[in-house]
């Protein structure tokens, strides 16, 4: 890398540069002209390594109102560098970026690219500098085509006809050159996330993008798909290109990145090279103190709660239904199921809770066959849920927490009487969970909306633990949490399962399922595996049952 | 069998052409509004102000085309109004649109009266004619129906072959429907999604104006109070009929005119036995039919009246 002339690196990572050359015909041909880069001199931070610093960002600080979201941060790029931007949800990740990506405007503090100062809350300048976003919430029109999500905005708005041979012919190098296979014609609507994330970074190439910037890119991602991800960001890196990758998962950080750069609650915790140090190092910087999960200790293994006998579903949730699924829980174990999501975790979940009923199988609930029930009477049986998509189903983002709180069990007399609801006592009961489940929140009264995914989870846990329910089903519980909110959640379920619940642990992270469960077992395509006792099988051997392999002769 | 007769007339398919010319108009203005994200439902009064500026503009000057110019760019003016409270102020485009709707209507009848205080039946102007298309006219029914229509109605047809083009060939409609579908895909490539929506609905609104002032241009020669008579809610119906594409659009539009034409006919060889009410009734019962069965797995645009502010999620 570092002997390569600097002019010639954008050939090589585009390769595009004869003939399907479209992207600034008609627009100023800021990222045609030849690069700023090329006659920088080397960095100071590159020492004797003559490597040339790409993005600079120096001393940026952003108040929003009393919170000040960045604090005095300062950062350096190099060329075919990953730097992880690790922190909290909340340690300001995300508005860094989107300070130097032009969404926001610093209030002090300034961003050059290859040299040149990029004038503030402009993302047409930083993306004519070169500077390509792959946000954490897709920015693509679903009902569109791939071709017409990369070419959009690529080519001038005036002109009479959009050119979309060229694009396809530049859609399908850039595919080939990068490994990132792209169907032009395909709507996106009928990709997978992966496929789509996929897309977005192809929009970046597509646009001569020389820095990538990946907010959380693995968030939805399925472990298969993360990993494809980290070889195409290598090769990526290879070719000249720098990334920024924020995460706040520490595996993939250390995976990926060659530096690491730690915030805290607004400010830079620490930088270390990710060579020099470890996972618990940095989840200490992280969180500002040692994280640890909460030791699991054996308690008696309760009797078969429920049991699945070779049920079937009618295909009403979204993936793969159920296919003669069969399954046991017991009270005081944690069932861990691991799989690609898709593959029928949509349907058991709405079968235990209630919202889908059984096309064929039985269903025993303490040894008697039960009929499917709805989802007022899975709540009667003593079933709580922790729903997959806590913004979708989980909460009702505009009603309080209050509100939200007592959704599940209004209807009691703890809450309503001759059928007017008692707001002092749903009021009282909301105080008591923000207390014991630890949730920051001004009050009762906010809107659920305005809460951080962590606490919002903790809300949702409350609400499903408080009642004491003998069946757990959690979906996902830990999904796009951060490692403060994870451990919490971990060791809420362990808590439950200590007092003898039967929970059902569904999580596409296979060290989570690991970590946690006494019994494993792999869905896949709405089959569900022979389970395993904890140790029996190695990651490995679980992450080949994910992808299908050998389950057939389990099953 | 007499009523299946009607069907071969030349007469009823040249009136169904000129019944369907404004709303092909309003159709593709509200089309090209909702596209790109914003329901504008001051469709109604938007007609209405095109409807007596154009008619106006003609009666004090005389030039036809003038007239639909100075209707476009009234229309456009009223839809700068509804852009500015629906896009960067991000207000219901309901009760904008209802609102544009109710100011429009009742600034043009003052207007009206401020105009022309003294008169008791409105003054006629010299509308546009018939222009048959040498050839083309002459092939029966159909030359009648398509080609000895007036020039604005060859427009109407010009402007869905536009819009058509427009929407699905350049680089401006790929970046109108973006912003319709997800508008933060069009702020992330750096087009401003304000300056898309302001622009559509402008230019949609002019539309709207243009297919008003095709009645009292082309169709009437005259203004009336209420003479848009619930049009404007029938192109909105209409996009959702045409699945938010020109061609379907044109064809719903077609479809509803040819219902119209065809009841008034009905009406005259059934008169006495059936209560006129009944085919009166029929177009919007059809229509209401024809949307149930059509409309019911159209893909409406994703970011249809959800307001964008830059910098939220």
């Amino acid at each position: 890398m570092a002997a390569k002339p600097p002019g010639g690196v954008r050939a090589a990572a585009l390769g595009v540069s004869s003939g399907a050359d479209i992207s600034g015909k008609g627009r100023r041909a800021l990222p045609q002209e030849p690069h700023p880069a090329a006659s920088l001199p080397p960095s100071p931070q590159g020492g004797g390594e003559h490597r040339e610093t790409v993005l600079r960002l120096q001393g940026i600080t952003k108040r929003f109102g009393a919170l000040v979201a960045n604090d005095s941060i300062s950062l350096d790029l190099a060329r075919g560098e990953i730097v992880a931007l690790l922190g909290e949800n909340g340690a300001g990740k995300t508005t860094l970026m989107n300070i130097l990506f032009g969404h926001y405007v610093a209030d002090e503090g300034g961003v050059e690219a290859f040299g040149r100062p990029l004038p503030p809350g402009d993302p047409r300048a930083a993306l004519d500098a070169g500077i390509g976003m792959v946000h954490q919430h897709f920015t693509l029109a679903e009902n569109m085509t791939v071709l017409e999500n990369i070419a959009l905005g690529t080519q001038a708005l005036w002109r009479p006809r959009l050119d979309r041979a060229a694009a396809r012919a530049r859609i399908a190098k850039l595919s080939a050159d990068f490994g990132l296979a792209a169907e032009p014609d395909a709507p996106v609507a009928s990709l997978s996330v992966g496929e789509r994330q996929r897309v977005e970074i192809l929009k970046a190439l597509y646009r001569d993008a020389k820095i990538l910037i990946l907010d959380e890119p693995t968030a939805v991602l399925t472990p298969s798909e993360s990993e494809a991800l980290f070889r195409t960001l290598k090769l990526l890196v290879g070719q000249g290109l720098s990334i920024i990758f924020i995460s706040h998962k520490l595996n993939e950080v250390t995976a990926v990145s060659d530096r690491v750069l730690v915030l805290r609650g607004g400010k830079l915790a620490g930088e270390r090279p990710t060579a020099a140090t470890s996972r618990a190092e940095l989840a200490a910087l992280m969180v500002g103190q040692d994280v640890a999960l909460p030791p699991i200790v054996d308690v008696p293994y309760g009797g078969r709660i429920l049991v699945l006998d070779e049920v079937s579903t009618g295909g009403k949730s979204s993936g793969a239904p159920l296919d003669r699924a069969a399954l046991t829980l017991r009270g005081g174990e944690i069932f861990g199921l691991a799989g690609v999501s898709g593959n029928g975790q949509a349907a058991l979940a709405a079968l235990l809770s209630g919202s889908e009923p059984s096309t064929a199988g039985d269903i025993l609930l303490d040894g008697e066959k039960h009929r499917p029930w709805s989802t007022r009477e899975a709540l009667d049986l003593g079933i709580g849920r922790i729903p997959e998509d806590r913004h979708a189903v989980g909460t009702i983002g505009d009603m309080t927490v209050a509100e939200n709180l007592i959704a599940e069990s209004y209807r009691s007399e703890r809450f309503s009487r001759r059928g007017f609801l008692d707001w002092g006592a749903a009021r009282t009961f909301a105080r008591e969970i923000i207390a014991d489940y630890d949730v920051k929140c001004p009050s009762p009264d906010t809107r659920i909306r305005l809460l951080s995914g962590g606490n919002m989870q903790k809300l949702i846990l409350g609400r499903a633990l408080d009642p004491e329910p003998r069946i757990v089903v959690a979906n996902q519980p830990t999904r796009g949490l951060d490692v403060g909110a994870v451990a919490y959640v971990h060791a809420k379920l362990i808590e439950a399962r200590g007092r003898g619940a039967a929970v059902l642990l569904i999580s596409e992270d296979l060290e989570e399922i690991v970590a946690l469960s006494d019994r494993v077992a792999v869905i896949f395509k709405g089959r569900i595996s022979a389970p395993s006792k904890r140790g029996e099988r190695s990651v490995r051997e679980l992450g080949e049952l994910m992808a299908g392999h050998g389950l057939e002769a389990a099953a | 069998m007499e009523a299946l007769d009607i069907l071969l007339t030349a007469s009823f398919w040249v009136a169904a052409i000129r019944i369907a010319s404004p709303l092909i108009f309003a159709t593709m203005g509200e089309l090209i509004c909702e596209r790109a994200g914003v329901l504008n439902l001051g469709i109604e009064g938007i007609m209405t102000v095109g409807a007596f500026a154009g008619w106006f503009t003609v009666y004090s000057s005389g030039d036809l085309w003038t007239g639909v110019a100075v209707a476009a760019l009234a229309g456009a003016a009223f839809g700068l109004l509804h852009a500015t409270l629906t896009v960067p102020l991000g207000l219901s485009q309901h009760v904008v649109g209802i609102g544009i709707t109710l100011l429009a209507t009742s600034l043009t009848y003052f207007t009206y009266r401020l105009a022309l205080p003294e008169v008791t039946s409105p003054p006629k102007i010299e509308p546009f004619q018939p222009l048959p298309i040498p050839g083309l006219s002459e092939i029966p029914i159909l030359g009648q129906a398509l080609f000895s229509q007036t020039p604005l109605t060859y427009l109407a047809f010009l402007t869905v072959a536009v819009v058509a083009w427009v929407l699905y060939r350049t680089p401006l409609g790929l970046a109108l429907r973006a912003a319709g579908e997800n508008p933060s895909a069009v702020e992330a490539q750096g087009i401003s999604v304000s300056g898309m929506r302001i622009g559509a609905v402008m230019v949609g609104s002019a539309l709207m104006a243009v297919g008003g002032a095709f009645l009292t241009m082309s169709a009437f020669n005259s203004f009336f109070f209420e003479m848009i008579n619930g049009r404007g809610w029938i192109c909105i119906a209409l996009v959702v009929f045409g699945s938010w594409r020109p061609g379907k659009a044109l064809i719903g539009a077609i479809l509803f005119a040819a219902f119209d034409a065809y009841q008034v006919r009905l009406q005259q060889i059934t008169s006495g036995v059936v209560p006129y009410q009944i085919f009166l009734m029929m177009p919007y019962v059809l229509s209401i039919l024809a949307l149930v069965l059509v409309a019911r797995r159209a893909t409406y645009p994703k970011a249809l009246m959800i307001p964008y502010q830059k910098g939220e999620r």
